[in-house]
């Protein structure tokens, strides 16, 4: 597609440009004739499945990778950047994924550092520091207490922390990879705005998402990338959802889930009154009971660390809990292990699938027979079978559309999407009564999320109680037949999923029952 | 090809080692070619010096067993020494104090009680990690010399040899692994315990285990795994194969328990495991290589004038390069070294 209009109103050149950037990692192309101009106070947003090319493009305009071929362009001037330092150099700024904060330091000393104001010879100024943290902080509506410890604060203070610091470098282009994939629906909204008041003071701003929504509410424009290509650039007014969606993945993709009505049936999961404590010790599930239905979907909504995570670890028997009891079928099931939980028909789709779903270094094979290696026919007297390992392997391979050369290949080389599927096509295949899904749509591509969805109602529609947890939203909202709020541990609010609104469980996420 | 793939910095570490050897022999106005020759002479021209030559790798086999092993489950064991001490303490004291059996039971009993001693040594590393989240490698040193205590003290009060020097008595023929036309067959045992280990960690599910434990102890632990379970008798069976050698040594080359005559040994260990890239069956060249050194100094020595510290100045120098494979592909030119630590990050795409 051609790129109609680039150029800002003032014709000045674009603020950053990469211009036929190439990119291979030995055999795999990432990045192939890419083209991206964003102007001046323009939001331009990268979309993306997982694997398309974005974060290799934005490492290479931040200089942590080299392009082998292509240059990018600063205000027209070609720059050569070898490291970060010189992205920097360049009033370049990134806010990484993952957060590069020093945990124990405070807001303001990790803002500073490596710019650190000093009085006289080498002598840290923190006081002068934390006043123009508090300055720049209000210009940009993003106050934070430049004394606080970074790792006390929530994960939304922690990305206005990153933003800051590229701010206070004096960063007039900030590259954002997924940065509201850790926010509340009210913390985006709010990030979104800070995005528009950065903009408008002529900030360029790169801003990488999966979320199509946000992509039409904030950017100025579009840049849709697909297996290392920029498929087309386009604006929020000349499209839809439908329409990124398909450009995104090549195809035309159902977003909302078709689903019939729920039937559900006898509760298999009984939760009454449980309390469990959190690594810190800190009470984190505090008194929360709630009923699963077989033939249902029971989606909990709320902020990430609201005891969401501790709820499912008590659940798989992963961690132990204070008190109360968790009954499967009946029969209570607290403190066994999570062997034994598993046995008894309990999938358990993790949060975090590269470190808790999956034994990166492992084979797919080995990682699809993860929860039943163990006991026939993939084992027989301690030994393996490793034909018959194979053979499970080739079937979910097949079933479950895993992209993959060969069940041989290690887990940790296929993309995210495909890493899900695996994790999925085991947990699913083993003839479940209750599935545990945590996040199961995380950080994947449009694709995948339409295949796991569809699995999880399958799953419903074979009788299978679904314990939906989700920081997402819309997951909630669509896949869910009821629908209950967490918050502090406790479940605010339990309702049918046509009696809640989007507007309602958004304020009961954020404030309990009070908001209500 | 994977296998080659897989050897490769380890030879070239060898041979690098052996070139800087070289030099270092020169510049120290020996003659280099001399030196080696004696080596080889010493070491592997006849029945005798490779009798020698398997007879030194024999406990550098378990001891680089033993950390290669613990390896895989993450662990890394530093009490190879210790565990080592106690096999061999307890087999010579099975082989001297129990009498009046046959060999056919008495040899594997000294053995068996050898290894089960290492094994509780190590297991106890295992449990203090297991239960009280003790780092190994602190408890395994500071176990070496608990271990070294012991040993010396059941040797000179409890089970000494009336006489001026500390030693427990000469063991039982019916508990000694004899040789086979100059052979010490004891190395056989050590090759068996290697492909053991090997067979052990690909085909067993207790094998699965331990390696998903060490490649990702959290996903094993959501897999079902008890990690706790895992590292207690990971623990125990790397002791195990470090006593193991220490029984070997006492029962087919000692001939009694003398306190000293191991020393040093465990820690070989390490280097081997690293030579081997820590795979159980990589473990026998890689003793094989170092034994060798070891069997033919003295003749180097003897022969080329060298000190027998020249050896040990090469095995430091293969341990370097073998872990510091970058520099070697640098030498290599391989390719440039960005190129290495991106290999891990393009996925993330």
């Amino acid at each position: 597609m051609d790129d109609p209009i680039t150029q800002s109103p003032t014709n000045d050149p674009p603020a950053l440009e990469a211009v036929g950037i190439c990119k291979r990692f030995d055999t795999v192309v990432a990045n192939q004739d890419v083209n991206l101009r964003i102007g001046k106070g323009q939001i331009h947003a990268l979309l993306g499945e997982n694997g398309a090319g974005k974060s290799t493009l934005v490492n290479i305009l931040f200089g942590l990778y080299r392009a082998d071929e292509g240059e990018v362009r600063v205000n027209g001037r070609p720059v050569r950047m070898n490291s970060p330092h010189d992205a920097i150099d360049h009033h370049i700024g990134m806010v990484h994924q993952h957060f590069q904060l020093v945990p124990v330091l405070t807001v303001a000393e990790n803002i500073v550092l490596g710019h650190e104001p000093t009085r006289g010879r080498g002598l840290l100024d923190l006081d002068r520091a934390a006043t123009e943290v508090s300055e720049l902080g209000k210009r940009f509506g993003l106050e934070v207490d430049p004394r606080a410890t970074v790792e006390d604060l929530p994960v939304g203070m922690q990305q206005r922390v990153e933003i800051l610091r590229a701010l206070y470098r004096k960063a007039d282009i900030l590259i954002l990879d997924e940065p509201t994939a850790v926010l509340t629906p009210q913390e985006t909204d709010h990030l979104l705005e800070v995005l528009r008041g950065l903009a408008a003071e002529g900030v360029a701003i790169v801003f990488i998402t999966h979320k199509l929504r946000e992509v039409l509410a904030v950017a100025d424009r579009v840049t849709v990338m697909r297996g290392g290509r920029v498929v087309g650039t386009t604006t929020p007014a000349e499209t839809d959802q439908a329409g990124l969606a398909e450009m995104m993945v090549g195809r035309s993709v159902v977003l909302r889930v078709a689903k019939t009505e729920a039937r559900p049936e006898a509760g298999v999961l009984e939760i009454r009154d449980l309390h469990v404590r959190d690594v810190r010790d800190r009470p984190a599930v505090d008194g929360l009971s709630l009923v699963v239905r077989s033939g249902e979907i029971f989606g909990i909504a709320g902020v990430d660390g609201n005891g969401q995570r501790e709820l499912v670890e008590a659940m798989t028997g992963l961690r132990m809990s204070d008190s109360g009891s968790i009954l499967l079928d009946g029969s209570d099931i607290t403190g066994r292990t999570p062997r034994q939980i598993s046995q008894l028909g309990v999938a358990h789709i993790p949060e975090d699938r590269e470190k808790h779903g999956l034994i990166g270094p492992h084979s797919i094979a080995d990682n699809l027979v993860l929860n039943r290696y163990f006991r026939a026919p993939y084992a027989r007297r301690g030994l393996r079978q490793l034909d018959a390992i194979d053979n499970e392997a080739e079937r979910l391979v097949a079933d479950y559309d895993i992209r993959t050369e060969s069940i041989g290949a290690t887990a940790r080389s296929l993309s995210g999407g495909n890493k899900q599927k695996v994790i999925t096509a085991r947990e699913l295949s083993h003839g479940a009564r209750l599935l545990v899904a945590s996040q199961p749509t995380r950080g994947i591509d449009v694709g995948s999320i339409e295949f796991v969805h569809q699995q999880i109602v399958g799953q419903r529609d074979i009788g299978v109680a679904v314990l939906l947890i989700s920081a997402e939203l819309d997951e909630i909202l669509s896949l869910s037949d009821r629908i209950g709020v967490i918050f502090k541990g406790r479940l605010v609010a339990i309702a049918d999923a046509g009696d809640l609104d989007r507007a309602t469980i958004g304020r009961l996420m954020g404030a309990g029952a009070d908001a209500a | 090809m994977n296998l080659l793939r897989a050897a490769l910095v380890p030879i070239l570490a060898v041979v690098l080692a052996i070139a800087v050897g070289a030099i270092i022999i020169e510049v120290s106005g020996l003659n280099a070619f001399e030196a080696y020759k004696a080596l080889y002479d010493g070491a592997l021209a006849d029945r005798k010096g490779i009798g020698r030559t398997l007879e030194k790798a024999t406990p550098l086999v378990m001891g680089g067993l033993a950390v290669a092993f613990a390896f895989k489950a993450g662990l890394f064991n530093i009490g190879g020494q210790g565990q080592l001490v106690i096999g061999a303490l307890f087999a010579g004291a099975v082989g001297y104090g129990v009498t009046g059996l046959p060999w056919i039971i008495h040899m594997p009993l000294a053995l068996l009680v050898g290894a089960i001693g290492g094994g509780l040594w190590g297991m106890l590393a295992g449990v203090l990690k297991a239960t009280r989240g003790a780092h190994e490698v602190i408890t395994t040193i500071m176990l070496n010399f608990v271990a070294l205590n012991i040993t010396d003290w059941l040797t000179s009060k409890v089970w000494r040899e009336p006489g001026i020097i500390v030693r427990t008595p000469a063991i039982e023929p019916s508990a000694e692994i004899p040789r086979w036309s100059q052979l010490p067959t004891g190395f056989a045992l050590a090759v068996a315990a290697a492909f053991a280990c090997w067979y052990l960690l690909e085909r067993t599910t207790f094998g699965f285990e331990i390696r998903s434990v060490g490649l990702n102890p959290e996903a094993a632990r959501y897999a079902g795994i008890s990690v706790s379970r895992i590292v207690i008798l990971t623990m125990a069976i790397s002791g195990m194969l470090a006593a193991f050698g220490g029984a070997i040594e006492t029962q087919g080359v000692v001939g009694r328990y003398e306190p000293g005559f191991n020393a040093g040994l465990g820690f070989n260990g390490i280097t081997i495991a690293l030579l081997a890239r820590t795979h159980p069956v990589g473990v026998i060249p890689a003793a094989l290589l170092i034994g060798a050194m070891e069997a033919g100094s003295s003749m180097m020595q003897f022969k080329a004038d060298v000190d027998p510290e020249i050896t040990q100045i090469i095995e430091a120098l293969m341990l370097l390069f073998v872990a510091t494979p970058i520099l070697v592909r640098w030498v290599l030119r391989r390719r440039e070294t960005s190129d290495i630590s991106v290999g891990a990050h393009w996925g993330d795409a």
